[in-house]
């Protein structure tokens, strides 16, 4: 049959058979991936949604680093139960300034989309610390030396500056108090909170490790994790708006 | 050493060329070692400095030592295969196999057990796990896929492995990838970025060998004397072709300063998801799948002694499997902040592609006709068939996954893990196990030295196999139903933690099957170690084992 015959030109020509190869690989990717960048309705619309303080960031870079990930999702599926668990769905809005995106594949531990505000800094401090002594059936490492160790933020700004090239809007005032920011977000009634709460609307300032003398990677990860799902308030959040 | 210094031996632009080269990265790496923000990235930056320092000085002997005329194509007219760096890559293959079941072995225990974490922040489930998905899949699979591929190229174009120092560039290149990906994740380096941990600087140098590594390949293919590039060729160049692609889309990052490990994703949120199951799907697909397809091509007809079952529904395979599994990532992301559009897309063509997997499995199994009773006395070939079954089982599975409705239950379960591993434990380390049972023979020139340890193997790990998926099937669908059960008042029955104790049991049987095939595998390196350290030498004709021209 000709057809098949036909087979043999990409047989015997090794630059068609890559050519060949390099647009058939293309298609999907390209259909899928191209739109999301265009599309309006990709990412709704939303108040609230603000970047990262330093200190989160900070934070959000150690959970990074442990590979949190792993075992607690951020995503938090339109179904009943996940909705009754966990709170509202996930919108994309809300992980627009994630790089990386962080919604796992796997909940070995719960999601931790909504987990802001759930518990106090102690619960943290001390699920972090020896997880079994808040939940006895627990399975997760113990991350006791996180309280114990001092966060390295001196280059924070190097962090928010490269954000800022790849299109989040960090201001030239945030980038320079950068570092300082950190030292106010981690300390309670800091006198410049007020400032610190004009750049990061809504931010929470306090020292989250219950150690006042050290600002700890600890102190980072536990701003981070009670920042995570509190930026949109769904008391206000409208969804038929976003259908488009 | 004197005749070395004649003017009859020029050094080659190549050998001169890399060795300036690598000299410049050596004083590139000392620089940013000095002036590194992170202790571990200063470790990173020695090892670097350390690795290409000895690789000039490598370099340099090797042009002391060798003939003033480079290797000759062919001898008496028969090709001169050059086949020390697929020896290279296949010791590494058995010896990164070891190391990364015995890692994924410790981090089960440590769900079971989790004292087992000792409070080490080096040994933690999060920084162990990359390691082990890594160790598994780039450093045994990836010595896998190029060892075999050196190994098939050569053999079905009838010509000598392309370059000279390339061929070493890139088993060398890519198994220091290898060590500074894993000594990252255990110094708290990580995108985590699911099959795509590596930082910038890593991915960078990986890029550089990849290329290298399509170069040499293509240049062989260039080089053939037959007419047609075999099937297994085409599959082997989509692999390596469509990795490039997903590795440089996935993980394209700027670094915070050349002098510190950590770098931001050009993508973020929603994009970011996409992208990366693009990358991580296609990472099973190209990777894990196309690349040990070529394998199938390869070693099962000559091991069987029989021609490909059928030639057209491999032309069907190959061109229907790589346009479909491009299009699969979204199914890691239904019911997620991805628009639904992308969703249902995702679903629809991992549906399609249960064809051309099961199309590829029957022209795989089907190839054995006439040639059946093998199975019998060949554990060899036995293993290499139950792999391609363990495909079918595992290509299956994958699609009906894939259906929302399943999916809904299934996602973020332990049946995810299960369904990896039929596939990486019964697919993909099966017919690399077969392989390396073929290649060891067939490269140090002796006969395998006992078909009935193979015979031990292939048991005792297809029961560790068994007890593996069979825990993870029930732990997954138990947590998934347990998740969304409801008393009869309407409030949701289980508090979290009851899910998580109720899978001490599986994690526990889990465990015991990572066991066995770990023991198993432990098996298959002895048969080795004594099949390489026998004396004995076999003819090349008139030997079963003694691969067709």
């Amino acid at each position: 049959m000709s057809l098949w015959s036909k087979h043999a030109i990409l047989e015997k020509n090794s630059i068609v058979l890559v050519i060949g190869i390099l647009i058939v690989i293309a298609i999907g990717g390209l259909v899928e991936i191209v739109p999301l960048f265009y599309l309006k309705n990709t990412i709704e619309k939303v108040d609230g949604v603000r970047p990262y303080s330093p200190l989160e960031l900070a934070g959000r870079n150690i959970y990074v680093r442990e590979g949190c990930y792993l075992c607690h999702s951020q995503m938090i599926r339109p179904l009943r139960d996940e909705v009754e668990r966990y709170g509202h769905y996930s919108l994309a809005a809300e992980s627009m300034y994630d790089r990386p995106f962080q919604w796992g594949s796997k909940r070995t531990g719960p999601d931790l989309a909504r987990v802001g505000g759930k518990y106090s800094d102690d619960w943290h401090r001390d699920h972090l610390r020896d997880p079994r002594s808040v939940v006895p059936g627990s399975v997760m490492p113990v991350y006791s030396w996180l309280a114990n160790a001092d966060l390295d933020y001196q280059n924070i700004a190097d962090d928010l500056k490269v954000q800022a090239l790849l299109g989040v809007p960090y201001s030239p005032e945030m980038i320079a108090s950068a570092a300082a920011d950190v030292v106010t977000q981690a300390t309670t009634d800091s006198p410049d909170a007020a400032a610190l709460a004009k750049r990061y609307p809504k931010a929470q300032a306090r020292d989250f490790d219950g150690n006042p003398k050290r600002i700890s990677e600890a102190d980072a990860l536990i701003a981070y994790l009670q920042l995570l799902g509190t930026q949109v308030d769904f008391k206000l959040y409208d969804d038929k708006a976003n259908i488009r | 050493m004197a005749n070395a210094l004649s003017p009859q031996k020029p050094m080659a632009l190549g050998e001169g060329g890399l060795a300036l080269a690598l000299a410049a990265l050596a004083l590139l790496s000392i620089v940013v070692a000095a002036k590194a923000y992170t202790p571990e990235y200063a470790f990173h930056a020695y090892l670097f400095t350390a690795a290409s320092i000895a690789a000039v000085f490598a370099i340099i002997n090797r042009y002391f030592d060798r003939a003033a005329e480079p290797a000759p194509l062919t001898i008496d007219g028969k090709p001169n295969y050059n086949m020390d760096p697929v020896k290279f890559a296949t010791v590494a293959a058995v010896i990164w196999g070891i190391a990364g079941f015995s890692v994924g072995l410790y981090i089960a225990c440590e769900l079971a057990f989790p004292f087992l974490n000792l409070d080490l922040p080096w040994i933690t489930f999060g920084r162990l796990r990359p390691l082990h998905t890594s160790a598994v899949i780039f450093a045994f699979g990836g010595n896998v896929l190029i060892a075999t591929s050196f190994y098939v190229v050569q053999r079905t174009c009838r010509a000598r492995l392309a370059g000279d120092l390339a061929p070493w560039f890139v088993v060398l290149g890519y198994n220091f990838f290898i060590v500074i990906a894993g000594t990252g994740y255990l110094l708290g380096i990580t995108q985590s970025k699911e099959y795509a941990e590596p930082e910038w600087y890593a991915d960078l140098w990986l890029t550089i060998v990849w290329i290298t590594y399509f170069l040499v390949f293509l240049g062989t293919i260039m080089r053939r004397t037959e007419p047609h590039i075999y099937v297994a060729n085409w599959f082997y160049l989509a692999f390596i072709l469509t990795i490039a692609v997903l590795h440089l889309g996935n993980n394209a990052a700027v670094p915070i300063s050349i002098f510190s490990p950590k770098s931001y994703i050009v993508w973020s949120g929603v994009q970011d998801a996409m992208v990366q199951w693009w990358y991580g799907h296609n990472a099973v697909g190209f990777f894990l799948t196309a690349g040990f397809l070529a394998i199938m091509y390869y070693f099962i007809p000559k091991r069987a002694e029989r021609p490909i079952y059928s030639y057209r529904l491999s032309i069907i395979h190959f061109w229907s499997l790589i346009f479909l599994y491009i299009w699969a990532g979204p199914h890691h992301l239904h019911y997620t902040a991805l628009p639904d559009w992308a969703q249902t897309l995702g679903m629809t063509f991992s549906i399609m592609l249960w064809m051309p997997s099961w199309g590829g499995m029957i022209n795989g199994i089907m190839t054995l006709s006439g040639a059946w009773d093998k199975l019998r006395t060949d554990p060899v070939l036995r293993m290499m068939v139950v792999s391609v079954a363990f495909y079918g089982m595992s290509t299956f599975e994958g699609p009906m996954m894939s259906v929302k409705i399943v999916n809904s239950l299934s996602h973020y379960t332990d049946w995810t893990i299960g369904h990896v591993h039929s596939g990486a434990l019964g697919w993909v380390a099966y017919i690399s196990f077969g392989a390396i049972y073929c290649l060891v023979p067939w490269l140090w020139n002796r006969p395998l030295y006992s078909l009935k340890l193979v015979n031990w193997h292939f048991w005792i790990s297809t029961i560790g196999i068994v007890f593996y998926i069979t825990a993870m099937w029930v732990s997954g669908i138990l947590q998934g139903l347990m998740w969304r059960a409801y008393t009869n008042l309407g409030f949701l029955e289980y508090s979290f933690v009851e899910t998580v104790e109720a899978m001490h049991p599986f994690y526990v049987i889990r465990a015991l099957g990572g066991l066995l095939f770990l023991s198993g595998a432990l098996i298959m390196v002895w048969n080795l170690w004594k099949t390489v350290n026998s004396a004995e030498s076999v003819a090349p004709a008139g030997v079963a084992l003694a691969p067709a021209e």
